[in-house]
Order: C-alpha cells, then structure tokens, then sequence
C-alpha cells in the first residue's frame, strides 16, 4: 500500500490512494492524528474508535504547538488494510482534524514509549534488577532500601522485555505512556 | 463598525445574517433570552411545534425542499435530549440543519442542574459536528462557522449550546462577513486523471448503468441538470436509491426506477448484470447491495463521493473519485465531450433490448379488485390525480413508504422526502410541515401508516396554528405492516405486537384539532376523496382503510444478491435463509 496522508480536501490524494489492494490479514498501523486543541476533540476521536468497533492498541496525546491551538495524537490501530483505510478516511471527516498521517506507511518512523516499573526485592534479586536496569539503559529515578523505580524509554518491544525481565525479581507495579512516533529523516 | 449586543441578540442576527427566515423550536427556560429576542423582531418567522423531535424534523423537511439549510431552536435538558432521533437522521442522510440549544449557565454545568444535560456529549456522535459556547465573544463566529460545516462538503447536521449566562452576557458581534476563514474546506473538485479514466471506461463498456443517489441532490440543482444531460447523450439506463428520486426524472426514457431491496425488477437486475457502475453520491448501502459477495459480480465500479470515507467502505472500488457531484459531473461531460461523445452503440443497443425484456416483467403490477382499496392502488390513483401539482411528497417509514417510492414518480429534485439511512417512523409528518414552510403555495402530502403516523401526530396542533395545508394521506391497514411481513417471512407467521389496537377515529381527530378528517375505504370513492383531500385550503388527515395483508413487492430477500428477488406472493416461503435473517 502506498502513503496516505488525508490532508483536508485533497481529494487528488485521498483518491489515488483508496484504490483498493486489500487483503484481510490484520496489520497494526501507527497514525498521527494533528488536531485542533478544543474541548471534546480527544473524545470524538475515541468515540469514532469504540463506535464503530476499530481496535485502540495504544493512544498518546499532548499539546504540541501552544500559540496554534494545535494537538498530536498518537493512536497504534490494528485492522485489515480496508479498515485501516476506513480509520484514516473516518479519521479524517472530524472537523477539529487537520491532518492524519499513516507513519507505518509512510516508513521508518522512530517510535517510542516511556515506563516506569517498581521493583521491590532484597538481596541477589536487588542486584540483579540494578545490572539488567544497566543493560537496558533504564535509570534509577527513586529508590528505598526496598525498592526502585527505574524510569526506561525505547520502544515497546524493549519495554515488554523489560517488564518480563523483572516480573521474577519483584515487579509490583507498571505505568507506560504508549507511543510517540515521528517520521525519520 | 462593531456593534455590541446579547449573546442572545447576537444569535438572532447570525441567523438573520446566514438569510434565515424561518425557525422551528420549543422555549424553555434556558433559551428563555433568545425567545425574547426572537419575540421582538419580525424577519424570522418562528414555528412553534409541540415536540422538540417534530422541530428538527421540520428543519429537515425545510432543508430538503428548499436546499437551504434548516434551523431548529430547543431548551436545555429534555429539549436537547428530544432532538437527537432528528439529529442522527440528518446525519444519516446527510441533511443540512442548525439545532440551537439552550444549556444551563456555566457556572452551573456539571452540578446536575434542573433540565441539565451533557448535550455536546450526547450529541457527539450524531452530529457532524456541535460546539458548547463558553464565551460571548465566540459566539457569532460559533454561528457562522456552524452554518459553513452544515453545508460544505457531504452535508450535515450540526448543534450549538449556548448556557443561559452566555446568552445574558454582551460582547462584540462579528458579522458573517468578517468571520475568520474555517480550515474546514472540503475539495470539490475532482481528480482528472481518474476522470479521464471513467469516460475511458463510459465509451467502451458494453453494459453501463448509472447508480445515483442522494449526493446528486444534495449537490444542488446544477448537479441534476448536468446528470440529465450525461444521461440523454450517452443512452446509458439509470437508477436511484430511495434517496436521490427525482435526480433524474421518472418520466425520463433512460429511467429504469428505484433499486435495492424493495426495487424495481429492471434496476436491481441491471445491476446484477452491468459490465460498468456508475456510483454518483450513493454509498453502497446494505438495502441497496443485497449480498456484498454477490452484488454486481462482473462489472467495474466507478464511485463519485464527496466523502472520502464511503469509497471503498463497503464495496471495493475501480474508479474512486472524490468530489462533488456537479462539479465532477461538468468534468466528465468536458472529458467526454472533447474525446468525441464516443460510446459503445451495438453494446448499449443491445443492453437495452435485454432491459426491455426485465421490464416486460412489469414488477409492479397489480390487480384492484373487491371492495377493499389496494394500498398500491391508492398511491397509483394519488399519482394520477397530482402528477400536473408541482407537489412535494413526504413519507413516513415502512411499507407505504417503499409503496410511495415505487408508484409516485418524481421528475424535478428536492420533491421528495423521507427517511432513508435511519428510518424513522414519525419523520413525514413534521417534515411536511418545514416542506410546506418553503413552499407556501405547493401541494404538500405526507403519505402515512397510520402506526408512524401516530408516533408525531401531535404536530397537528402546528399544523392548524399557523394554517399549514399539509395533507396527511395515511394508508391505514391497522397493522405495522413492514414488520408484519417480516413477521410473515421470517418467523412463521407469529405477528408479535404488530398490529394497531385501539387506533382513534382519524376524521374525530382532525376535527378535534380543527382541521379536516376524510375516510374513505371503497376503491368507487377514492377518486372523489383524494379531490377532496387535494382542494381543500386547509390540513387534511386522509384515513384511506386499505388491504390489511398486503405484502410489499418486489423484494430481494436479506442474505440475498440482485437476481434473487422475490417478485410477488407466489413461494415466499423459506426464501430468507438463516444466515439472512439475522440481517434486518
């Protein structure tokens, strides 16, 4: 499938773009989704989400541009490719949308997440929480003679493997932010 | 020049701005301060109707006979919650309205406060889009910026709260003129490379059909007249959805009637057999395709939308092409025209001679016998006796609804208003009223059941209050009768809950609002009857007592492709498989 960018009104675009070639295995799509920063925006973006029935695998959003009103939501979807292209399409009726951009079809996009992760242990498993933290770059952000928090940034894959690495040495709780993404180059 | 005034006042000049002249609504105690307004001015004329719903209803009726976009005014609270079966209509079939809604004072928003309700967050996913006023100062642009997202693009229906202290407050008012420029600016134009690639398609294929649909209406009369001329110069057959009659007129020699599931024989096999679609603002809807594995199995799909998002939604498409309707259509006649006005003539000579044999099997026959008036016949004898009225009909929803598209025929667009997408029984009457508030001076009918008839007849009191002579033609058989038939079809002939008990005496009624009751049930009467109906100056409730059992037909059973339609009572049994009857 080719880049879809469903920039308002460019139907030379959009159109080019819906010829279908679709096949109907699943596929998880991360789409930056540039809206205008009103009351309600984030709800009817989640609204259109859970009514007519698209997966949310994760869902980020900040303001990104104070003076322009202007917010950016991250969502990873997962669907067929003519669902995908139904999100993006829907997507893109929302008034307060400007733009929706498919980073997994446009390519090479850095994504990453943020978690915190309490590890409470004593002795061996202590130490041995502090070097796998080492190793995965995750730093100490508090720490009791119980417990740590490390804080670790990279991409979900890294951070699942984290997780599951420190479940056996005392992991007692979990926060993550899901995924900021942005397109390479 | 600024000019500072009430939040309230600022809305009665937005609308007076945007060329608003007639508003349907109910007060309240939160829109209290723009009904004082409203009471002290004279270019608006304000509709009292007796339920919010019948308010949005009439918008929507005005909206589609006039191509304008219609007003509603509600209260807070119940006012609001009211409106939301007219407002998923509207969005359903995309239906240009403005629905003002008061809202408590903000400082009392979220203390579940008396007729407090979250109306921006009930109607966010029915609405195309719906703001909440906090500040005075954005109100007008609010205004403006609302009736510019109701009407650009594929139309919709949009709400503005506005609470109560907001409407009290001054500020500023900012004339439609000075509004800052919305970045909701959909593209109307459209892709010539994929233009150039359906008039390829339109000189070559051998089996073309167009398919049309509301969008051709909505787009505006232009849109129509360029169809017309596309349609007479090429010879190819077209249809419509129960959406877009009247795009092209039922008198025309092109025309092959309504498609989908309650069809004409003709369309729905053209359909099935046509070796190109032309889609021009319909959007493949389940009453329209049947069985998507099996609709139209052969041929190219061309699909002219100005929504994204219904290219490829249900149907996969060869041609997409996004824009709108008139003005893709102007294209494609310059593309066709310039390369010679080329088209398949043997092809298309013999493509009709098949047509004309699907059309020998005259679906929509039917025989008047007895002394019981056949609800086809009925409508058929309604054709005859208005056909040289410039006449707006309005439905209701249900059997008489497809027996009104099926035997009326519409040869201008913005005749013809019902409930398509979301199907609501209840929608005629209200709807005649706005249609008549366009149109003073027209022939106005709402063909009725008498089971939806009921779900909006208090609107009477509107109808007789302000001298609307709409006439309300209700094809009376005592029973729910599309979901008689589905009762009959699908689940063995148990008729839960559908028929009509304790019905009131329609002629009793209308007197009793003061308006005209006609009954009428022997077929030798009809005629003079419905004269009756039609000259008299004045509302009209028409309680026609029809055939209880009628079936409607032609049918393409639930599960099932084009080909398979069922064409009268002749084996109806066991037709609709159970992989069908789940479907509705």
């Amino acid at each position: 499938m080719s880049a879809l960018k469903i920039k308002k009104g460019s139907s030379k675009h959009s159109a080019y773009n819906l010829r279908p070639n679709f096949s109907d295995v699943s596929e998880t799509h991360t789409l930056a989704v540039i809206v205008e920063n009103e009351p309600g925006v984030l709800a009817r973006v989640i609204g259109l989400f859970a009514g007519r029935g698209y997966n949310i695998d994760s869902l980020t959003v900040a303001e990104i541009d104070h003076e322009g009103h202007r917010s950016r939501i991250t969502i990873v979807t997962t669907g067929t490719p003519q669902i995908i292209e139904q999100i993006k399409a829907q997507l893109g009726r929302i008034v307060p949308v400007y733009d929706v951009h498919d980073l997994t079809v446009e390519g090479r996009a850095v994504e990453r997440e943020l978690a915190l992760l309490k590890v409470a242990g004593e002795g061996d498993k202590r130490v041995e929480a502090l070097r796998l933290a080492d190793i995965f770059r995750a730093n100490v952000v508090d720490s009791t003679l119980e417990s740590f928090v490390f804080e670790i940034t990279g991409t979900s894959e890294k951070i699942d493997a984290f997780a599951d690495l420190m479940r056996p040495l005392g992991l007692s709780d979990i926060a993550r932010t899901g995924i900021a993404a942005l397109p390479r180059g | 020049m600024t000019r500072q005034m009430t939040g309230a006042k600022m809305v009665v000049q937005a609308l007076k701005d945007q060329g608003v002249d007639v508003v349907f609504g109910y007060p309240g105690g939160a829109v209290l301060p723009i009904y004082d307004e409203v009471f002290q001015q004279n270019d608006i004329r304000h509709i009292l109707v007796r339920h919010e719903q019948g308010a949005v209803h009439a918008a929507e009726g005005y909206a589609r006979a006039t191509g304008k976009p219609g007003v509603a005014l509600v209260t807070s609270g119940p006012g609001a919650t009211n409106a939301v079966t007219g407002l998923t209509d509207a969005l359903m079939d995309s239906i240009p309205i403005i629905v003002l809604s008061g809202q408590v004072p903000t400082f009392m928003i979220g203390s579940d406060a008396f007729q407090e309700a979250d109306t921006v967050g009930i109607t966010r996913p029915c609405t195309k889009h719906n703001w909440l006023v906090r500040d005075t100062k954005a109100l007008s642009g609010i205004v403006h910026e609302a009736f510019h997202v109701a009407t650009s693009g594929r139309p919709g229906p949009v709400l503005v709260d506005i609470p109560k202290d907001v409407q009290f407050a001054s500020a500023e008012y900012t004339p439609k003129s000075r509004t800052k420029i919305s970045h909701y600016q959909p593209q109307v134009k459209g892709d010539m490379e994929s233009i150039t690639e359906l008039v390829e398609a339109l000189e070559t294929a051998e089996r073309p059909v167009f398919y049309t649909g509301g969008g051709v209406i909505n787009s505006g009369p232009a849109a129509s007249q360029l169809l017309r001329e596309l349609v007479e110069a090429s010879g190819v057959p077209i249809t419509s959805t129960l959406m877009g009659l009247g795009a092209y007129p039922a008198s025309g020699k092109h025309w092959l009637g309504m498609l989908g599931m309650h069809g004409l024989y003709e369309a729905n096999m053209a359909m099935h057999g046509c070796d190109l679609m032309i889609n021009i603002g319909a959007r493949f809807d389940d009453r329209i395709t049947g069985r998507i594995d099996a609709f139209s199995p052969h041929s190219k799909k061309a699909h002219i939308d100005i929504d994204p998002s219904s290219i490829n939604k249900v149907i996969k498409t060869d041609i997409p092409i996004v824009g709108d309707v008139a003005h893709v259509l102007e294209d494609v006649l310059k593309v066709w025209k310039s390369r010679g006005r080329k088209v398949n003539r043997e092809a298309l000579r013999k493509w009709w001679t098949q047509i004309e044999e699907w059309k020998a099997v005259e679906c929509l026959s039917f025989k008047q016998e007895g002394k019981t008036i056949k609800p086809q016949h009925a409508l058929a004898r309604l054709e005859a006796l208005t056909k040289e009225h410039d006449r707006y009909i309005c439905t209701e929803v249900g059997q008489h609804q497809m027996w009104a598209a099926q035997y009326l025929n519409f040869n201008d667009p913005n005749r013809w208003m019902t409930s398509g997408g979301l199907g609501t029984m209840g929608y005629g009457f209200p709807a005649s009223i706005g249609v008549q508030m366009g149109h003073p001076q027209a022939l106005v009918i709402n063909v009725a059941g008498e089971a939806s008839w009921l779900m909006n007849m208090q609107e009477m009191g509107t109808a007789v209050q302000f001298r609307l002579p709409v006439k309300q033609f209700i094809l009376n058989n005592e029973r729910l009768g599309m979901v008689r038939q589905w009762q009959e079809l699908l689940h063995g002939e148990r008729y839960s809950h559908s028929w009509s008990e304790a019905l009131p005496d329609f002629v009793k009624l209308a007197e009793a609002f003061g308006a005209k009751g006609i009954q009428c049930q022997d077929p030798a009467d009809l005629d003079d009857a419905i004269m009756e109906m039609i000259n008299h100056d004045g509302p009209v409730i028409f309680d026609c007592l029809v055939e209880k059992h009628e079936n409607c037909f032609p049918m393409i059973p639930s599960g099932e492709p084009h080909n398979k339609m069922l064409l009268g009572e002749a084996s109806t049994k066991d037709t609709i498989g159970s992989s069908g009857a789940v479907l509705v």
